[in-house]
């Protein structure tokens, strides 16, 4: 197994496929609905990258039960913090371009991004 | 502790509450709180600089009851001090001077919605400015960028809409990689302060461990902030946000958003990467290639824009590139003429939108260049305005924009692989700017002759046609008219003072940014 470290830290390496996923549907979709989803899968793949990362094998969830304080008993706390602030500001985001899309769709009768700015470029000539 | 060291945190604590305090005030009541905070902030970010300056180091401040290794941080020194009070300058004058707009352009009942987003904004960009911690950034990149849209989308008119959504997926790939970014830092460092982060990366680059995440980590985050302030390939968003947004919000985008970003890459490379590791790793050399396109590409599109507006905003493509090629010089210098560029940058760019509004009021709201012929003498201020921003960005001495040029060529000397394409590309920059700039400027200071004074009599027939009997609410209109004018009278002419203390008394001001640069390590 030495060689094949992508197979050891396998949830390193799936996130990170998954972030080019999103990644590249943000970017390249044409679909307003479809980049949204590709921008979740994106900050989903960080997520699972900063939990994998902050679990440690044998360890407990870092809330003291029993009294046991020594540290090594539990995993690394800070990135679930991260992931919870993340999901907080991704919520919102996605909240804001879902709304935008909305408003979009009702001018423009499309969840095309050509469209929409082809038909913007339109009305403006007109 | 002196009292004077609260005052970062105070600033950005006051401007958010200040936000939420306004969504329960009415539009009028919201703006002037809104103009209350920003200058209040400035004023302490003035103090602060003071402190900074007098003391002669930088400090940081600890959030909550945890020390080093486990809390937040804020961290104050000249650059920040001189940043805040820069952007606060700024904000507070484009708030001013476009005032009046914002109250035609914005619905009655999202006045305040404006100003919350204006209040956020300036938080916002005082915690990127101040901020210690890497993670605390990236929630108000995301804030930023949030306030940045609504400040785009509340305009709801021609194609605010549909350039609201593409700077929204632009920023959201930008701000992913950067998250993408920041988490693989903290996975290999162990921290997500600034100071231990940097000492544990001095401690991996030392043992040359981590070699391509660390190259990894680098480009990603460079390019996600590049992406976000618009540095050239990435600048598809730049014309369509900044040319129909109100003016308030287009001076404070180009003006200031872009240059948060800037200023928090500029930060982690100094205070987290190291400079000197940056510079090994070539991608100080991929942004340097990209400033320098950038420079030339952005005057290109805008001498081939027929909209004004949308003219201005592409140079601003192009000011973006001036700024990156010089953090791609890889000197000390070339830094310092980064960041005065982006001092001189925003108060310009700020002018000119500000004034060039006024230019189109008086010519019938249209923004081509036929309808602007003449437009210098109609609204003599404006003109004025206008030609002063525009001489600066081509480099006339005495104006700010000289300053950046003479800084940007004397930093190109010290390196010498750079040294000639820095100065070709100023060179044929500088022409191209002179090009699509002066030529609007000798439009507007074209008596108007034959054909095209139809254009500019429809903007005078309504007064003449006035009938007597609606002379009170004419009269409502000039008092109205003229109380815009004063209001707007002093954006320009603040705008105007800013950039000739950037350009005459440039030497302090030069001499801090390289004091508050060296503070950074």
């Amino acid at each position: 197994m030495a060689g094949m470290p992508l197979f050891v830290n396998i949830e390193e390496t799936v996130s990170i496929i998954l972030f080019g996923v999103g990644f590249t549907m943000l970017m390249l979709h044409r679909n307003l609905i479809k980049k949204i989803m590709g921008m979740n899968i994106m900050d989903t793949a960080v997520y699972l990258f900063l939990a994998a990362k902050g679990y440690i094998k044998g360890r407990m969830v870092p809330i003291v039960t029993d009294g046991i304080q020594d540290v090594s008993a539990y995993i690394n706390p800070v990135p679930s913090g991260l992931v919870l602030t993340g999901i907080v500001v991704s919520v919102s985001t996605t909240a804001l371009m879902l709304a935008l899309t909305i408003r979009l769709y009702e001018r423009y009768g499309s969840l095309d991004l050509d469209q929409i700015l082809m038909r913007a470029k339109e009305d403006e000539e007109v | 502790m002196s009292f004077v060291q609260n005052f970062p945190f105070f600033s950005i604590i006051a401007a958010m509450f200040s936000g939420i305090l306004s969504s329960v005030l009415d539009g009028r009541k919201a703006r002037n709180l809104s103009l209350l905070v920003i200058a209040v902030t400035t004023g302490m970010s003035v103090m602060v600089l003071g402190f900074c300056m007098r003391t002669g180091e930088s400090y940081t401040y600890m959030m909550g009851h945890f020390p080093a290794p486990w809390g937040n941080e804020i961290r104050a020194g000249v650059l920040e001090g001189l940043t805040a009070v820069m952007f606060g300058l700024v904000m507070f004058f484009a708030v001013i001077g476009g005032m009046d707009h914002t109250a035609v352009d914005v619905e009655e009942s999202k006045q305040n919605l404006f100003y919350i987003m204006i209040d956020l904004m300036l938080s916002s960009l005082l915690a990127l400015i101040y901020t210690n911690d890497l993670f605390t950034a990236y929630v108000f990149v995301e804030i930023n960028t949030i306030a940045g849209c609504g400040l785009i989308m509340i305009r709801q008119v021609g194609r605010s809409l549909s350039s609201a959504i593409r700077y929204m997926i632009m920023s959201q790939l930008g701000s992913g990689l950067f998250l993408i970014g920041l988490s693989l830092l903290y996975d290999v460092t162990g921290h997500l302060l600034m100071s231990p982060a940097k000492e544990a990366v001095a401690v991996i680059e030392a043992a040359g461990l981590y070699a391509v995440p660390m190259l990894v980590i680098m480009a990603v985050i460079s390019v996600g902030l590049a992406i976000k302030s618009g540095l050239y390939p990435f600048h598809y968003w730049i014309p369509d946000t900044y040319g129909y947004a109100t003016p308030t919000a287009s001076a404070i985008l180009s003006g200031l958003v872009s240059k948060g970003y800037i200023f928090l890459l500029i930060k982690i490379f100094y205070r987290v990467l190291g400079q000197e590791n940056v510079i090994a790793s070539q991608m100080i050399n991929v942004l340097f290639v990209f400033g320098l396109a950038g420079m030339l590409m952005g005057s290109v599109h805008a001498i081939l824009e027929k909209d004004t507006r949308r003219m201005i905003a592409y140079s601003s493509v192009a000011q973006i590139g001036y700024i990156y090629m010089g953090i791609g010089l890889g000197t000390q210098a070339g830094m310092v003429a980064a960041v005065f560029h982006m001092f001189t940058h925003s108060a310009t760019k700020a002018l000119l939108f500000i004034s060039a509004v006024g230019l189109y009021e008086v010519s019938g709201d249209r923004k081509d260049y036929r309808s602007l012929i003449g437009a210098g003498y109609r609204n003599s201020l404006a003109g004025i305005g206008f030609a002063v921003g525009a001489l600066s960005m081509v480099g006339f001495p005495m104006l700010s924009g000289f300053i950046s040029k003479l800084l940007f060529a004397t930093s190109a000397l010290q390196s010498p692989h750079k040294m000639l394409p820095t100065v070709i590309a100023l060179a044929v920059s500088t022409v191209l700017n002179a090009v699509y700039f002066l030529r609007l400027v000798i439009t507007l200071y074209t008596i108007p002759s034959g054909e095209e004074n139809e254009g500019e009599s429809t903007s005078a027939l309504p007064e003449k046609q006035k009938p007597e009997g609606i002379k009170e609410s004419r009269e409502k209109q000039i008092v109205l008219k003229r109380q815009r004018f004063s209001k707007f009278r002093l954006a320009v002419v603040s705008y105007i003072l800013l950039n000739l203390v950037l350009g005459l008394y440039s030497q302090p001001i030069v001499a801090a940014i390289g004091k508050g640069l060296s503070m950074f390590d």
